[in-house]
């Protein structure tokens, strides 16, 4: 298939600075969230959680609940419907006994008032038998497994019997270990569900506002659970505020809500985590131990590389970060070997987490790299520049584009990058200053299965449909973009309909492919509807189509590219990082809009910043997080944030899709922490080999 | 314990009875429909819930409602009557100061309270001259701003809108 052509009459609709098409609703906050879709007296649920990381509830005491004035259901173990499948433990919603993690949900009320509902909660008595839990990740445990993959379908390992012999004869050998914090995605919006159950004629059916990056996920998972034909479910989600991969899985507080309205048929159920709850409901990133070592010869050409990650994963539901992929395919080596072991531990179940893989492996991986140079003796740059892989190493394909050199060039010059291999320890008054640079990279995925429907309307205009949903993406916005030039017409003959399972199957809004595999369903539903009506098609003709075949993208390796320039302050008496100001040049195909994209990018930056800096939680041994609020889990305020600026190369990738454009929503956090890393490093010569780079480990 | 107020919100009056313990917030959005300040922790932790009580911008999930009665408060639907932009939510359009836009009415609200706070000369933690007019450049709208959290990393669009707005 040819690459999507650009109109020739008119002004394409790709690649302008388009506003977003939400934002009047969002910026008087009309955009109906999960929670805010109008009902007529809805009832509201609040939900009881754990106390104790393991053990088994001996006696539950809901009378004082159920006495209160208003309160509708009090469900448990002891009175919740059994559920149809509950294989996956993180949806086994109030059916046993068995305590997991603390923060597990043991109880749920439905009340009359959010008032009302919050009070009985807090009058359930839970009464446990406490186990010992194991919440500590440990490297050296000999609990520790290889799972059969890691997530994105990955091996676990990868092993060359060449690597140990090549890594103790290198001529610069790195050997270091790093590690990386329990984080958060912290999505603005707490996780929520407004759920109606409805009997008809003993038929239930059951409509959810959620906050997904997923309808089509949610209903496929609920439908399972709860033993219901899917197309007795329906999921919306028109605004979804924030993800960050946090709403990409449903977790058990969907599960909780249709219990609740299961509870009350007919009457609709408001059911938000708290704050606190989405700290261990809503998921978090497994903190990582991660040994490096990079075998280079006397050029720092690098020889041999080895990549091994330790993490934690949940005792009922394994989730295993692919944190050490990426060392798969960033450098050239001959050699390499990758390795993921995982802990099972008594706490909440991780997931993804915005670039999962990619954020934590980068954060080693670049570091390594910054350390590699310093002792081989070369500026970093031209470290990178000497390990460019000519093809894919790990699949041996050709890249589609491969295009790290120009962006570490370009953002060279822009940043005012002064090459050196050694910390230059400068100072201006009270701050060290230092300078730092990293790569990033975030894959091309690609996920099937996305269709599309287009329906001629009478005003002329073209209805595009998917059940797509915008997380704050733009989604709404370069959809219609895509699908204006798609169709041959301006902008405003589109009428997108997104976020609703009644709308055609789409795929999760995660892993960056949202635009290219949702814009690549549109492109072919419209060369369908073309091609069965004509140019000037009757009102009410319509077409479902899906992607046209595209068997290119088989044949490359496809990968984005990108390079981050951080300059950092340090307080020479107080230790705090501050980072004045950030320059990251992109390669990520075609920018069908250059305004949302610069905010993916931009957004992204700010958050690997955070994490750079803040963003730190820990299991304590008795199962407590140490932090489960905005207060304690601190994320960049205004006054964190510098001048971060971000660009992109002009440039197209049609073997990927025929849209041409890779995803952008991830590849601005990856390899960020380590530029802000390696800059401190320049400052004070001090290589911080854990994050966050808090105050105390600059400290005179 | 219930208790009867009054109060007005976007212009409107309304006389309702109140659970002592419900928050402004709730009250607006579970009794009064208006779902346009948004709860993020309901702990004041995030600054999403900010409105504008008698022209103070105010965290509506710290301020019960019994409190506010007889009180004249404003959400950011309230700044946009009729579908016409306050300049501020204009600037917000403008210089994409948003994205999934859930801190977006809050951020909104608190940042017409700081347009107002900076015109009454009240400093702030980083006024260098304590006896100058104040003056909204990027470091005074940072450190004002920072009680609304925004995850999304709009941060540098939402500055850019209120210098924008302030230069107005």
């Amino acid at each position: 298939m040819t690459e999507l052509s650009q109109p020739a009459d008119r002004r394409a609709s790709i690649g302008t600075a388009e506003p977003r098409h939400d934002g009047p609703a969002k910026v008087t906050g009309s955009a109906p969230y999960a929670f805010e879709h109008p009902a007529a007296d809805p009832a509201y649920g609040h939900l009881v959680t754990s106390a104790v990381a393991r053990g088994r509830i001996t006696a539950l005491h809901t009378d004082a609940a159920r006495a209160l004035p208003g309160v509708l259901a009090v469900l448990s173990h002891l009175a919740a419907p059994a559920l149809a499948d509950t294989s996956d433990a993180e949806f086994a919603v109030l059916q046993s006994d068995e305590v997991a993690f603390r923060g597990q949900i043991v109880a749920l009320v439905v009340a009359e008032d959010a008032e009302t509902a919050r009070e009985a909660a807090r009058l359930v008595g839970v009464e446990y038998e406490e186990s010992t839990a194991r919440t500590v990740l440990d490297p050296e445990s000999d609990a520790l497994y290889c799972p059969e993959s890691v997530n994105g379908g990955h091996r676990s390992d990868t092993r060359d019997a060449a690597v140990e012999g090549l890594l103790s004869a290198a001529d610069h050998l790195l050997d270091a270990t790093y590690r990386t914090p329990m984080q958060h995605q912290a999505a603005m919006e707490p996780h929520t569900t407004t759920a109606l159950w409805q009997e008809n004629r003993g038929h239930p059916s059951l409509t959810l506002y959620d906050s997904t990056q997923n309808p089509h996920g949610v209903r496929r998972t609920l439908a399972t659970v709860l033993g219901l034909p899917a197309d007795a479910i329906r999921c919306v989600a028109h605004y979804v505020g924030g993800g960050f991969g946090s709403k990409g899985l449903p977790h058990a507080n969907v599960v909780a809500a249709a219990l609740a309205a299961r509870a009350v048929p007919g009457r609709t159920v408001r059911l938000p985590l708290t704050r606190q709850q989405t700290f261990t409901l809503g998921g978090h990133r497994t903190p990582t131990v991660q040994r490096v070592r990079l075998g280079a010869d006397e050029g720092g050409r690098i020889r041999a590389i080895s990549h091994e990650a330790w993490e934690h994963t949940s005792r009922i539901k394994e989730f295993a970060e692919q944190t050490a992929a990426i060392s798969r395919m960033m450098y050239t080596a001959e050699h390499r070997t990758t390795a993921h072991r995982l802990l099972p531990l008594d706490v909440p179940v991780p997931t993804w987490m915005r670039a999962p893989g990619e954020a934590p492996g980068s954060y080693a991986l670049e570091v390594a790299v910054d350390e590699l140079a310093e002792l081989v003796g070369v500026d970093p740059i031209e470290l990178r520049v000497r390990n460019e892989p000519p093809h894919d190493p790990e699949t041996g394909k050709p890249w589609s584009s491969r295009r790290l050199v120009d962006c570490l060039r370009e953002g060279a010059e822009w940043f005012g990058w002064d090459p050196h291999h050694a910390p230059r320890l400068r100072r201006e008054g009270r701050w060290r200053v230092g300078h730092g640079v990293a790569a990033a990279t975030y894959p091309g995925l690609y996920i099937p299965g996305t269709k599309a429907e287009i329906e001629r309307l009478g005003d002329g205009r073209y209805a595009v449909r998917t059940g797509a949903v915008d997380l704050g993406t733009g989604a709404w916005t370069v959809l219609a973009q895509i699908a204006a030039d798609a169709l041959d017409c301006p902008l405003d003959r589109i009428a997108l309909e997104l976020g609703d399972t009644r709308l055609p199957r789409a795929s999760v809004a995660g892993g960056s492919t949202g635009t290219a595999c949702w814009g690549s369903a549109i492109v072919g539903a419209a060369r369908a509807f073309r091609a069965e009506h004509g140019s000037d098609p009757r009102t009410g003709a319509r077409t479902l189509a899906g992607p046209e075949e595209h068997p290119e993208r088989e044949q490359y390796a496809i990968h984005s590219f990108g390079a981050h320039f951080v300059e950092v302050r340090i307080d020479a008496d107080t230790g705090e990082v501050r980072v004045p100001r950030m320059r990251s040049v992109f390669s990520a195909g075609r920018i069908i809009n250059p305004v949302t994209a610069r905010s993916q990018f931009v957004g992204a930056m700010i958050m690997g910043v955070s994490a750079a800096l803040h963003e730190e939680n820990a299991v304590g041994h008795g199962g407590a997080l140490a932090t489960h609020d905005l207060a304690g889990y601190h994320v960049a305020s205004h006054a964190d944030v510098g001048d971060l600026r971000a660009r992109w190369l002009e440039e197209t990738d049609p073997a990927y899709t025929p849209i041409g454009a890779r995803g952008i929503g991830e590849i601005g956090i990856v390899g960020a922490a380590a530029a802000v890393a390696n800059a401190t490093y320049d400052a004070t010569g001090l290589r911080i080999r854990q994050l966050p780079l808090t105050p105390d480990h600059f400290l005179p | 314990m219930d208790r009867d107020i009054e109060l007005r919100v976007d212009r409107e009056a309304h006389a309702v009875r109140v659970d002592t313990r419900t928050t402004l917030l709730d009250l607006l959005r579970d009794r009064l429909g208006n779902m346009s300040p948004k709860k993020g922790c309901d702990h004041g932790q995030c600054g999403a819930c900010t409105v504008l009580v008698d022209g103070r911008r105010t965290l509506s999930c710290l301020l019960l409602a019994a409190q506010a009665s007889d009180c004249e408060v404003t959400t950011a639907a309230g700044l946009a009557p009729g579908g016409e932009p306050h300049p501020v939510q204009q600037a917000f359009l403008d210089h994409d100061g948003y994205q999934c836009g859930y801190c977006t009415p809050g951020q909104i609200c608190s940042g017409v309270g700081v347009l107002d706070e900076a015109a009454r000369d009240e400093p702030s933690h980083v006024t260098e001259d304590l006896t100058a007019r104040v003056a909204l450049d990027r470091e005074e709208l940072k450190e004002r701003m920072s009680g609304n959290l925004c995850r999304c990393g709009a941060h540098p669009g939402i500055i850019d809108a209120l210098e924008e707005a302030a230069r107005q």
